[in-house]
C-alpha cells in the first residue's frame, strides 16, 4: 500500500505535513530536517527539489530554491541524502519537483532512484492530468509511484471527480487561487469551498496547502479537511533559526 | 497539414500545456474559444481593419538593390519595421486584445524582453481602454530605456522582474505567477511560446506576414514563392509569421537565425537549437538551454529580444524535422550587419533583425535566388548600443 495512504488508515484527522526545500539553508541540512520533523510527530514530509524557475512558488520558496542551488544541491545529491536515511526514517516522504528536471534526469532513472530511496509519492506541479494519463501513469505505476494532484477553488466538479478517481495518496487542496506564501486567515469563501468539496463525498483524503502558516490556520483547515501542509512559514523559520528550533515551531503549530 | 498542432497542441513531440492546475481554467477557456473567435466574421473585420488603418499594413516588400548587388542574390526585405510601434509584435497584440475583449477580460498582463512586445501591448491597451501591466527584467529595463518610457507614457504599469538573470525568462516567470494569483486577467503572450493554445494562436496572428508576402511576391516577381526566407528566432514569433504560409511548400528554404552571443560555444550564447535539449519551459515542451541537472541556463545575447533559453515548439519541430535550417549570428556579426544595412540601404534595423541579415555572408547565394529577409523591427530602441559600438 502507498505509504501516505497507510498513514491515513491509522489517522484521518489533524494530519500535519511540512514542506521544505532540499539544500536549504545549508546543503547538508536535509537529513537533520527530516529527522527533526519526524521526531516531532509530523505525519508526512514533502521534500522540495529546488528548481531554477519555480513557476508555482512564491518569493519565500523561490528564494530557498535559489539558495539551495547555489549551495550545490542537485538530484544526485538529494538522492544520496535521502538514501542514507532510508533505513532509519519512519515518516513517509513525498518528493515535490518540477517536470523539467525529471525529464532531464531521465524519467525511468528518476523513478528508479525514487524507489531506491523508499519513496512512493510525488507532486509535480507542472504536470497536468492529461499529460500524466498520456505519458506518466503507466511508468509511475511500474515503479509503484503515485502522483498527487492539486485542486483549486476554480477546478470544476467534473475535473475534481476525475482527479479523485486517479488519486491514491491524497488530493492537495489549494486553499486559494494564489501562489504559495500568501498570508492571512482562512476566509469564509475558502470555508465555503472546503464545504463544497466535502459535499462531493470524494474517496480521496484531502490535505490543504497554501496559506497555512500557524496554529490558527492549521486548526481551522483541519476542521474541514484531513490535514494541512505548511511550506513557506517553515522555510521562513529555517531561514531565521536554522534547524535548531524545529521542535518549538512544530509545537507552536500543534499548540501542544 | 503536417505543421499544424494536434488538438492537445503538439507539433510532433513538442508543445502541449504543462501548466499548474491553478492556470487550467484560464488556459482551457482560451483553448475552447480561440479558433472560433479567430474565425468569426466580427473578429476578422476588426482585426483586418486595425491592421490596415492603425498598424499601416500591408508592410512593404522592398527589393534591396544594393544589398542584392553586394551578396549576389535578389534580396527582398519584408518591412515589419515600418509597422506602428516599430516591429511585427503589434500584429499579435492587435489580434489578442480582440480575443481578450471577446472573452470579456478587462485587465491585460504581458512579459517583454526588448520592450517591443510591451510597447505593442501597452499600445493596444490604450486603444481599447484596458488596464495593462507589463513584466520586464530589471536588466532589460536598463538596456531598453526608451521602450520603458513609451510603455509608461501609454499608461502601462511596468513591473521589474528581479529574479534570475533579470531578463525575458524571468519576466515571463513573473507574468505567469501574477496570472496564477489573478486568474481574472488575460495574459497576452508575445511569442509562439507558452502553453497550448498560445503558440498556435500567436503563429496564426503573425501569419499575416507570409500571407502578404505571397501576394507581394506574385506582383513583384511573378511567383508567390521565394527560394529562401530568413528570419531571426528568439521565441520565434516573427519567424513563425514569415514561414507560416510556406511551411508545406518544401521548395521554399526556411532559415531561422538564432543569437550566438559571443559565440555558440563561448558559454555566452542564446543559440537554443545548438545548445538546448528537450524539456519543459513556460508551459511548453520544447528545446531549451539547461544544465546537466535540468536547471534552466541563463542565455546571453546583445539583443534583448533574442536572449530566451527556449524556442517555440513549432520551431523545435522545424529544427527536429529539418524543415527549417537553423543558423546563428554573433553579437559582432549582427552589429556589422546593422551598420551595413544602414549605410547601403538607409535602414536602421533592430538588433534582433540584424541577426537575420548577418547570415547573408555565410549563405551560398545565387544571382537569381529570391531571398526574403523578415526585417522584424526598427533600430530606434537600439541606438545607444549602436552608438557605443560604432566607436569600437
Amino acid at each position: 500500500m502507498n505509504s501516505i495512504k497507510k498513514i491515513f488508515k491509522e489517522k484521518s484527522q489533524n494530519l500535519l505535513s511540512i514542506f521544505f526545500t532540499a539544500g536549504f539553508p545549508k546543503l547538508n541540512d536535509t537529513t537533520a530536517i527530516i529527522n527533526n520533523l519526524s521526531s516531532n510527530g509530523v505525519d508526512f514530509i514533502e521534500v522540495g527539489l529546488p528548481y531554477s524557475d519555480p513557476l508555482a512558488d512564491g518569493p519565500t520558496i523561490q528564494h530557498s530554491s535559489s539558495v539551495a542551488l547555489d549551495n550545490g544541491m542537485n538530484l544526485e545529491v538529494v538522492f544520496e541524502q535521502l538514501f542514507s536515511i532510508k533505513e532509519n526514517n519512519k515518516t513517509p516522504l513525498v518528493l515535490m519537483g518540477y517536470l523539467n528536471q525529471i525529464i532531464k534526469y531521465g524519467e525511468h532513472e528518476f523513478c528508479q532512484k525514487v524507489k531506491e530511496c523508499g519513496i512512493d509519492t510525488v507532486i509535480i506541479p507542472d504536470l497536468p492530468m492529461i499529460e500524466f494519463e498520456n505519458h506518466y501513469q503507466e511508468l509511475f505505476k511500474s515503479y509503484g509511484i503515485v502522483n498527487v494532484f492539486l485542486i483549486t477553488p476554480h477546478t470544476s466538479e467534473e475535473r475534481i471527480r476525475k482527479i479523485d478517481s486517479l488519486t491514491e495518496a491524497f488530493i492537495y487542496v489549494v486553499a486559494s487561487a494564489s501562489i504559495t506564501g500568501a498570508k492571512g486567515e482562512i476566509s469564509e469563501q475558502q470555508i465555503a469551498y472546503f464545504n463544497r468539496i466535502n459535499e462531493m463525498n470524494l474517496q480521496s483524503n484531502l490535505i490543504v496547502g497554501f496559506g497555512i502558516s500557524d496554529n490558527k490556520t492549521f486548526t481551522t483547515a483541519c476542521k474541514y479537511m484531513n490535514g494541512a501542509i505548511i511550506g513557506s512559514a517553515f522555510i521562513k523559520e529555517l531561514d531565521e533559526n536554522g534547524v535548531n528550533k524545529i521542535d518549538s515551531f512544530i509545537k507552536s503549530i500543534k499548540n501542544c | 497539414m503536417k505543421f499544424q498542432p494536434t488538438k492537445e497542441g503538439y507539433y510532433g513531440q513538442f508543445g502541449g500545456a504543462f501548466i499548474p492546475e491553478l492556470l487550467y481554467p484560464n488556459v482551457k477557456e482560451l483553448e475552447d474559444n480561440y479558433l472560433n473567435i479567430l474565425a468569426s466574421e466580427a473578429f476578422q473585420k476588426e482585426y483586418k481593419d486595425l491592421l490596415q488603418h492603425y498598424v499601416g499594413r500591408p508592410s512593404p516588400l522592398y527589393l534591396a538593390k544594393r544589398l542584392s548587388e553586394k551578396y549576389g542574390a535578389t534580396i527582398y526585405l519584408k518591412r515589419e519595421d515600418l509597422n506602428h510601434t516599430g516591429a511585427h509584435k503589434v500584429n499579435n497584440t492587435i489580434g489578442q486584445i480582440l480575443v481578450a475583449k471577446h472573452l470579456g477580460k478587462t485587465k491585460i498582463i504581458a512579459e517583454t524582453g526588448a520592450g517591443q512586445h510591451g510597447v505593442a501591448t501597452a499600445t493596444v491597451c490604450a486603444l481599447m481602454d484596458l488596464e495593462c501591466v507589463v513584466f520586464m527584467g530589471e536588466t532589460d529595463i536598463k538596456r531598453q530605456a526608451p521602450n520603458v518610457a513609451r510603455m509608461k507614457m501609454l499608461g502601462a504599469k511596468v513591473v521589474p522582474a528581479t529574479s534570475g538573470s533579470k531578463t525575458l525568462k524571468d519576466a515571463t516567470n513573473e507574468a505567469i505567477r501574477y496570472w496564477i494569483q489573478n486568474p481574472e486577467t488575460y495574459y497576452l503572450i508575445g511569442s509562439v511560446v507558452g502553453p497550448h493554445p498560445y503558440p498556435d494562436m500567436v503563429a496564426r496572428l503573425q501569419a499575416v506576414i507570409s500571407e502578404e508576402m505571397k501576394t507581394q511576391l506574385k506582383t513583384q516577381t511573378g511567383k508567390e514563392n521565394p527560394d529562401t526566407i530568413v528570419a531571426c528566432v528568439g521565441g520565434g514569433s516573427n519567424a513563425a509569421g514569415a514561414f507560416y504560409h510556406y511551411l508545406e511548400d518544401k521548395d521554399v528554404e526556411l532559415i531561422a537565425v538564432e543569437a550566438a552571443g559571443l559565440g555558440v560555444n563561448s558559454g555566452e550564447s542564446a543559440a537554443t537549437s545548438q545548445l538546448g535539449e528537450v524539456g519543459v519551459i513556460h508551459g511548453s515542451k520544447t528545446i531549451l538551454m539547461q544544465d546537466e541537472y535540468g536547471q534552466i541556463v541563463e542565455p546571453y545575447s546583445i539583443s534583448a529580444g533574442l536572449d530566451y533559453p527556449g524556442v517555440g515548439p513549432l520551431h523545435a519541430y522545424l529544427h527536429e524535422t529539418k524543415r527549417a535550417k537553423f543558423m546563428n549570428a554573433t553579437d559582432k556579426e549582427a552589429l556589422n550587419a546593422a551598420y551595413e544595412l544602414t549605410k547601403i540601404e538607409g535602414i536602421i534595423p533592430a538588433l534582433e533583425s540584424a541577426h537575420a541579415l548577418a547570415v547573408l555572408p555565410k549563405m551560398d547565394l545565387k544571382k537569381d535566388q529570391v531571398v526574403v529577409i523578415n526585417l522584424s523591427g526598427r533600430g530606434d530602441k537600439d541606438l545607444e548600443t549602436y552608438i557605443n559600438h560604432l566607436e569600437e
